[in-house]
């Protein structure tokens, strides 16, 4: 009896405290959702700005000190974030609202790195203790259980920002504004709202929650420069959990993800990393719109729809390309083992980036979670090597198939959904698989990696890994390419244009996109098998979240409206971040610059501005003639 | 021998809203039958319900005495019923030809292909297609730069790549000039009484309903108030009413007492 009351009590400590934590991440997460539902934006640097504001309240507190100046320190804190936030919004993402919408995650992207610089050299690289809050330094005894009463303080908050975000899109016009742009944006843009107005006051009232979610953390843990990362993954996963642009829904996701959380760890410690995301596919698939969600109309044209119809290579584009791959091979003979090295693991990533191209121009499908098919061609390779004692040879052709696997049986789910919640659910699932690797330890060695997955005698060189790397690269592009002009490239990308017509002239979307996503990772798998080998080694973070961002951002850096732009992207991306990393301290900073001025220079990419470029001047120089390229130019 | 096309008590409801109510109908292989109603009489619904993209509350559609009720907008074209939609959906990131020629690959069965280039694929019988649309000279561009009457035209060509034996035809020629429509249907009558095609049409223009159609059913409120020769359409009181109004609310002795 003692046992099973004990017990009791236990439990619900746990769930205070898993309350106390959902405060904080519903603030976060409502933020974010407010910001998605209005702009349309997937504002990656959410969880920079919960950082920044963590930061500027320990600065604020450490000053002005007393109860009045510790509380107005965290208000005030939140408020100079969400300035700068608004300053973002204008200064960058006012410019790329036209532009395909990953543009500006992309954007966001990059201004995150640039935070996780410039924070670490504003405050250093130690962590912080924030000061205790006022008036609520003591903790209060329940049950024989010592609870924090700052806890109590965060249990209240949640639900009293939830009433006065409530109050305040309800009772007020600017609030009316903000439901119906959710609801319609292009309609309230024809009702001669200012658009331009309401975005910003959007976006600064979503940062200001992220801030101030930052600053109220202070009291409770150290402030750390990783702290935006693992708050943004939660949040996006609350977010989605609850449905987009739904207030509440985030806030009733928050209360449960926070007690998942809290329970995980002690129920289920085999499962406890990946039970957040279990719940959310299950969600997904159960209520593809979360739980209080509704399905949005699509405003906009999905990514990758061009004017300019894509095209096989004319003998001057494929003699360019063959004079390309040629000079790539003659590395060997100009740089030494470190360059070639470099060059194989750029080679590694041109094949993971053509193949979620592949799935996302062609596909229209954008996937954030392609790490896992990356990771899953690797930890096959490995398992071939390592436990069956297989010869390279083999391993890279058979590893992949594991990959295919894990593609077959996630991109059965996932192309059921569409837009951010197909994203979202292809990230649950590379963080699920992601979880089986760092916790399976008796099998993939958990967090150690495998190790000794070496290459074949004649590959073992730093010259033969790369011809090695560079051919794999270049046939898996070439069919990958092949693949974009047959029947069923024509018929993937027509299911992406007009679904509506596709269906009507008898073509099957599902069954389509799911074999582009079984494509996509198999090819992605291939590029895993050889980077296992490259390393020599596979881990856990083969299949994390920044892989499958590097991804994304070859992507779009290369230009999602062209067929093989990912190629310049990797090659750019891989090379300048490999380089920046050697070069300077400030790698992030340097290249979240790179990315943001690139994005507001190239908006349709770096192949897509060359083949502007090319159709706006060529023709008029080859034939004397100018020949309108049919599309508008940006304002 | 049973007509083509049989519709029978069609309905269907969104929320509240009774969009069709009881709707039946037959046409015959060969002809071309026209639904006409004022905007909200259910036409597109109706469309909807027979290409398979709505299923029905109740009621049934037959093809060819098969039934199809509930069948997928895939499976119905499999069977030989094209479409053509009120606003018009096109794959903007290709050629026009390429267009038809995604068309003509899915009938052929070829969708999921690896091989081959898709461009090359059934030029021949994309090109006829285009020529008989009248789309010829148009066939390299991209079809995102077309004018909206050329794209009801692509429209029509994609929807006869599968040889349709019926062909739904959603206001073919909304947005179009006037010597633009006159000849679009033109072309879509020939066609349709030269390969034996049945075809049902909605349409504002009644010059264009009252040249081509051999039947004119009207629909109003989601009910079908007339079925019949244009001739008995155009003498029937009840449809009169639908479209001139019946003088009960208003007539010209209002505009005296009330100035505007």
């Amino acid at each position: 009896m003692d046992i099973i009351l004990a017990q009791a009590s236990f439990v619900f400590i746990q769930a205070l405290g898993g309350l106390a934590s959902a405060a904080s991440l519903f603030l976060v997460a409502s933020g974010l959702s407010i910001i998605f539902g209005v702009t349309r934006i997937t504002n990656f640097a959410h969880g920079a700005f919960y950082m920044l504001g963590a930061y500027v309240a320990f600065t604020l507190t450490d000053r002005f000190g007393g109860a009045f100046g510790f509380w107005g320190s965290l208000l005030l804190a939140a408020l100079i974030v969400a300035a700068l936030g608004a300053l973002m919004e204008m200064a960058l993402l006012r410019r790329i609202y036209h532009v395909p919408e990953l543009f500006q995650l992309l954007a966001t992207f990059g201004v995150t790195l640039m935070v996780q610089d410039l924070v670490v050299m504003a405050w250093g690289p130690d962590d912080l203790m924030g000061p205790r809050a006022p008036g609520f330094r003591g903790a209060v005894e329940i049950l024989g259980h010592r609870v924090p009463s700052y806890d109590f303080l965060l249990m209240a908050l949640g639900p009293a920002v939830l009433g006065l975000l409530w109050l305040l899109f309800h009772r007020t016009r600017w609030g009316v504004l903000v439901r119906a742009a959710t609801q319609d944006r292009d309609m309230v843009a024809a009702l001669g709202v200012n658009q331009k107005w309401l975005f910003t006051s959007v976006f600064a009232l979503g940062i200001f929650l992220a801030a101030l979610g930052g600053a109220l953390q202070i009291p409770r843990t150290t402030v750390t420069h990783g702290m935006d990362l693992s708050i943004l993954v939660e949040a996006f996963v609350v977010v989605v959990i609850g449905g987009l642009g739904s207030v509440t829904g985030a806030f009733l996701a928050a209360v449960l993800v926070s007690e998942l959380n809290a329970f995980g760890i002690l129920l289920l410690p085999k499962i406890s990393l990946v039970l957040v995301f279990l719940v959310m596919a299950v969600v997904l698939v159960l209520r593809p719109w979360g739980l209080l969600g509704k399905p949005f109309t699509a405003a906009r044209q999905a990514a990758g729809i061009s004017v300019r119809p894509w095209q096989p290579f004319s003998p001057a584009e494929r003699a360019l390309a063959a004079g390309a791959i040629l000079a790539a091979s003659a590395l060997p003979f100009l740089v030494g083992d470190y360059g070639l090295t470099v060059g194989s693991e750029i080679c590694i990533f041109v094949l993971f980036a053509a193949s979620l191209h592949f799935i996302m121009t062609v596909g229209g499908l954008d996937s954030f979670g392609h790490a896992a098919y990356f990771g899953l061609g690797a930890y096959g390779a490995a398992f071939l090597t390592v436990l069956a004692g297989l010869p390279m040879e083999a391993a890279l052709i058979a590893g992949p198939l594991l990959a295919l696997a894990g593609a077959a049986l996630f991109g059965w789910f996932s192309v059921r959904l569409s837009g951010v919640y197909f994203a979202m659910l292809t990230l649950a699932f590379a963080q699920i698989t992601w979880s089986i690797a760092f916790q399976w330890v008796e099998v993939t060695g958990g967090d150690n990696g495998m190790l000794g997955v070496w290459p074949a005698d004649w590959a073992a060189g730093a010259r033969g890994f790369y011809w090695l790397s560079l051919g794999v690269a270049v046939a898996g592009v070439a069919a990958l390419r092949a693949l974009v002009f047959s029947p069923f490239g024509y018929a993937l990308r027509a299911a992406r244009d007009s679904a509506l017509r596709a269906e009507a002239i008898g073509l099957d979307r599902a069954r389509l996109q799911w074999l582009a996503f079984i494509v996509a990772g198999t090819f992605a798998g291939l590029a895993g098998a050889l980077q296992a080998f490259l390393k020599g080694s596979v881990f856990p973070d083969f299949l994390g979240i920044p892989v499958s961002v590097d991804g994304l951002v070859m992507v779009l850096l290369g230009g999602v409206e062209t067929v093989s732009g990912a190629v310049a992207g990797a090659v750019v991306y891989k090379a300048l971040a490999i380089w920046l990393m050697s070069r300077t301290d400030l790698s992030r900073l340097v290249l979240g610059s790179a990315i943001v001025a690139i994005v507001l220079l190239f908006p349709r990419g770096i192949v897509g501005f060359v083949e502007d470029a090319r159709d706006r001047y060529l023709p008029a120089l080859l034939r004397g003639r100018g020949r309108s390229s049919g599309r508008e130019t940006a304002p | 021998m049973s007509a083509l096309l049989q519709a029978e008590g069609l309905s269907k409801s969104f929320g509240g809203v009774e969009a069709v109510r009881g709707v039946s109908f037959e046409l015959d292989a060969g002809r071309i039958l026209a639904m006409i109603g004022p905007n909200g009489a259910g036409k597109s619904t109706c469309f909807n319900m027979l290409n398979g993209q709505i299923t029905p509350d109740a009621g049934r559609v037959r093809l060819g005495g098969i039934d199809i009720t509930g069948l997928g907008p895939a499976a119905v074209w499999r069977l030989g019923v094209g479409r053509t939609f009120q606003i018009t959906a096109t794959f903007a990131s290709m050629k026009v030809r390429e267009n038809v020629q995604v068309a003509l690959l899915s009938f052929r069965r070829r969708a999921f292909s690896f091989r081959g280039f898709a461009g090359a694929a059934c030029r021949g019988e994309a090109d006829r297609l285009l020529a008989l649309t009248g789309l010829a000279d148009q066939a390299d561009r991209p079809c995102g730069e077309l004018a909206y009457g050329d794209l009801k035209r692509l429209e029509l060509a994609v929807a006869l790549a599968n040889n349709p034996r019926l062909l739904l035809m959603d206001e073919p020629t909304a947005g179009m000039a006037a010597r633009e429509r006159a000849a679009l249907m033109r072309l879509a009558a020939a066609v349709a009484r030269e390969k034996n095609v049945a075809v049902l049409f909605t349409e504002h223009d009644m010059d264009v309903v009252f040249e081509h159609a051999d039947a004119v059913m009207v629909l109003d409120r989601g009910e079908r108030i007339a079925f019949g020769t244009p001739q008995e359409v155009r003498r029937d009181p009840r449809v009169r009413a639908v479209y001139l109004g019946e003088g009960f609310l208003y007539d010209a002795r209002h505009r005296e007492e009330k100035p505007a």
